[in-house]
């Protein structure tokens, strides 16, 4: 069956077979419980702990620094909340940016909510954070910096690095969600410096319901969930083995192909990019250029209403994005692409085409042949709303 | 040229259904929820036509019609044309209708927007009433459904000419039966789906609640006046009651009695018995919109609905200024309520309708 034309890969990505193989072999050959004493537990015990040495060997970290969690939005909550809970007595004020992704922003909300004062930094009209806003944010009570490795929406990576070193220097915990980033782009938790570091597995052709937090050794969190002493006691519950496993088999897919696959979507991204911008005026491309993921373009439409121009698409099989998943069907403009100080009716005349190993450049062609028709239908129905 | 039509799919039996005999007729359909609350305000069960339970069975009929669909959100729209001025105007005193603001802004605006912007050349929803448009003048007409107790006119007549140009509502042609054995025709599990009832975003509460928890503030009680403007009781607030309202009134005599007037100004309620009701020859309609002609000069002689399935009374309809008219009644009929929609027919067509307006 023809499935159509994917181009939403930073919402999520197809299962890989390798990937499906590790799952299928595990869930029904391992179906032991890793807590286990017997023969059963044993097996499925080595393939979670060989699988914690994937991930973390990836990563640049420790075995005993991963812990596995049911996705990105509970590792950010964990690390996020976690290591809040634990300093609290240390001081009250968390520092993060404009641009999270919500399983950010709303654990900073709740913080707040609790007493916690939470520094939220602008981003400058590329999508990025600057280390020093960073560093004149730190105050003797500042226990916790949160920034994102890359945004969702616009594929900006953040100076992660040099924020890592402002934080190791003032001595605050840093963490970041490096959801999109993992698989994409380089990521070494010692060159980085960062304390936590979230990822997760269905952005990098793994299943979805799983995903780690990189705890540095010596960084204590509270859990989130009480129950058995699994994951060192800061996530409970009997393991996801096959989950994990597939994790494992994901990441290090993911990792090895980095480069030659980077060079492949960084190709289908300028293509597409070049290729509308021949085609249609007005368009503005959303994001730093220099300092950005591979898979993601963002470009806005002047005059256009970016859901209209998503579900014409969709009505021809090519699948795009007006933001993040998580915020589709929300009628206010990306929080987002308004933080970069894009006006509002331009925010909502954006889509987000994020590019996975799986397209070509005949899929890109046949976008950059049938957009140009849309957006000029749009434009011409003369409503100078470009929004509902 | 593509045939696309957008429906509008709440889930229920009819827009299912038009969907269905859309796709049938050789269209390609788009179906099309609204969401329209959020999920959290204790919206969504099986009667009401835009919870999250809805929205699901809406998605499997156009799986089950092999049709695309999609859940937009219209939320602000919602809040804005419909919650907003069913709030304001029940705490005016006043009894409005939201369905016909729903119509008029959610569905044939910001709807029928979305679907110009999908290319569809009509915009259907599961209405039972019909657009027809054969008149030499070239004026789009909106006549009754054919099943008369179905009818939803009344709810439409707001709606304009390039609303109605654009409008198709395909059960409109059928009666409830014929629906359900279609439904049941095209494999439709919402086939035998009750009725949708009350108001679709307030559930499990009353309209009183609703809209005192949307004010934000308690209502403030008041004195309930007879005939003679002595007091014999004490209203809950204004919200709680309506013009011809006999139940719930807690008054300790043994007549019924029933509402009269509410005024606002000074946050009373009037009661009658029955036999005592002042009767009315006459109403002020507001924001009347015309559809079988461009505005009359002159009287035209009209039957009039003035709730939704009340039966039509003769009038004569009186053009005014500036939106206005008045609606004479051959014989003398119950009061009105303020924020009320009149809708005036000639046989089974629709000649305009209006909010009814307090008199001063």
């Amino acid at each position: 069956m023809d499935r159509g034309i994917y181009l939403d890969n930073a919402a999520t990505t197809p299962v890989r077979q390798e990937v499906q193989d590790t799952f299928d072999e595990v869930l029904s050959g391992t179906f032991g419980n890793a807590s286990s004493i017997h023969t059963f537990g044993q097996d499925a015990k080595r393939v979670l702990e060989e699988s914690r040495e994937t991930v973390a060997s990836r990563i640049g970290a420790q075995p005993d620094e991963v812990i596995f969690t049911s996705g990105g939005t509970e590792s950010d909550n964990l690390a996020v909340r976690g290591a809040a809970y634990v300093l609290k007595d240390r001081g009250r004020h968390v520092i993060t940016t404009a641009i999270e992704h919500p399983a950010v922003l709303n654990c900073c909300g709740a913080l707040e909510r609790e007493g916690f004062d939470v520094t939220y930094l602008p981003v400058d009209l590329e999508c990025r954070v600057h280390p020093d806003w960073v560093l004149d944010a730190i105050r003797p009570d500042t226990i916790l910096i949160t920034v994102m490795f890359a945004n969702n929406e616009t594929g900006s990576v953040q100076p992660i690095e040099e924020i890592g070193g402002i934080a190791r220097q003032k001595g605050v915990i840093f963490h970041t969600d490096a959801v999109q980033a993992v698989g994409k782009v380089p990521v070494d938790v010692d060159d980085l410096g960062v304390d936590l570091l979230s990822i997760s597995a269905h952005k990098i052709y793994g299943p979805k319901g799983i995903g780690g937090l990189y705890v540095r050794k010596g960084t204590t969190l509270d859990p989130l969930v009480y129950g058995g002493h699994h994951e060192k006691n800061l996530r409970p519950g009997t393991e996801n083995v096959p989950g994990i496993a597939a994790f494992a088999r994901a990441i290090e897919l993911a990792t090895v192909e980095l480069a030659s696959v980077k060079e492949h979507l960084e190709l289908l991204k300028e293509r597409l990019a070049n290729g509308i911008q021949e085609r249609i005026d007005m368009v503005h491309r959303n994001g730093s250029r220099d300092s950005c993921l591979p898979n993601i373009l963002n470009m806005s439409f002047s005059g256009v209403d970016g859901e209209a121009l998503l579900l014409n698409l969709d009505l021809m099989g090519i699948a795009v994005s007006t933001g993040s998943a998580c915020s589709s069907g929300a009628t206010e403009p990306s929080h987002v692409l308004l933080a970069m100080g894009i006006e509002p009716l331009l925010a909502q005349a954006s889509l987000r085409f994020s590019f996975g190993r799986e397209n070509t450049e005949e899929e890109i062609d046949r976008v950059i042949e049938v957009l140009p028709d849309i957006v000029k239908r749009l434009r011409g129905l003369g409503d100078s709303r470009a929004v509902r | 040229m593509i045939n696309r039509v957008v429906v509008a799919m709440s889930g229920g039996v009819d827009s299912s259904v038009a969907a269905g005999i859309l796709r049938d007729t050789g269209h390609e359909v788009v179906g099309i929820g609204l969401q329209l609350v959020d999920s959290l305000d204790s919206v969504g069960t099986e009667r009401s036509c835009c919870g999250i339970g809805a929205m699901e069975d809406a998605r499997r009929v156009a799986e089950s019609l092999d049709i695309p669909f999609y859940v937009l959100n219209f939320k602000e729209a919602f809040k804005a044309s419909v919650i907003d001025y069913f709030v304001s105007s029940y705490l005016k005193g006043e009894t409005p209708n939201p369905c016909v603001p729903c119509n008029k802004v959610i569905k044939f605006e910001e709807l029928l927007r979305v679907a110009k912007g999908l290319e569809a050349r009509f915009l259907a929803t599961g209405h039972y009433a019909r657009v027809v448009h054969d008149r030499p003048d070239g004026r789009y007409q909106l006549k009754k459904g054919v099943d008369p107790d179905k009818d939803q006119s009344y709810f439409l007549y707001p709606l304009s000419q390039e609303q109605l140009a654009h409008a198709v509502f395909p059960v409109g042609e059928m009666t409830k039966k014929e629906t359900r054995e279609l439904a049941e025709g095209l494999g439709l599990k919402v086939h035998d789906k009750p009725e949708s009832q009350d108001i679709c975003f307030i559930d499990g509460c009353s309209y009183a609640e609703y809209i005192e928890d949307n004010n934000g503030s308690r209502f403030t009680p008041g004195p309930i006046l007879d005939e003679s403007g002595s007091v014999i009781g004490e209203h809950r607030g204004l919200p709680f009651y309506t013009v011809g309202q006999r139940r719930g009134l807690g008054l300790k005599i043994p007549k019924p009695m029933y509402v009269t007037a509410i005024d606002p100004e000074s946050n009373s309620i009037y009661v009658a018995p029955h036999g005592h009701l002042k009767r009315e020859d006459c109403v002020l309609l507001d924001r009347v919109n015309y559809i079988a002609t461009t505005g009359p000069k002159m009287p035209v002689r009209v039957t009039a609905r003035t709730r939704h399935r009340s039966p039509e009374v003769d009038a004569f309809l009186v053009p005014l200024d500036e939106g206005t008219a008045h609606v004479e009644f051959d014989e003398p009929q119950e009061p009105t309520a303020p924020g009320q929609s009149v809708v005036l027919y000639d046989r089974d067509t629709v000649v305009a309708g209006g909010v009814v307006k307090r008199r001063d």
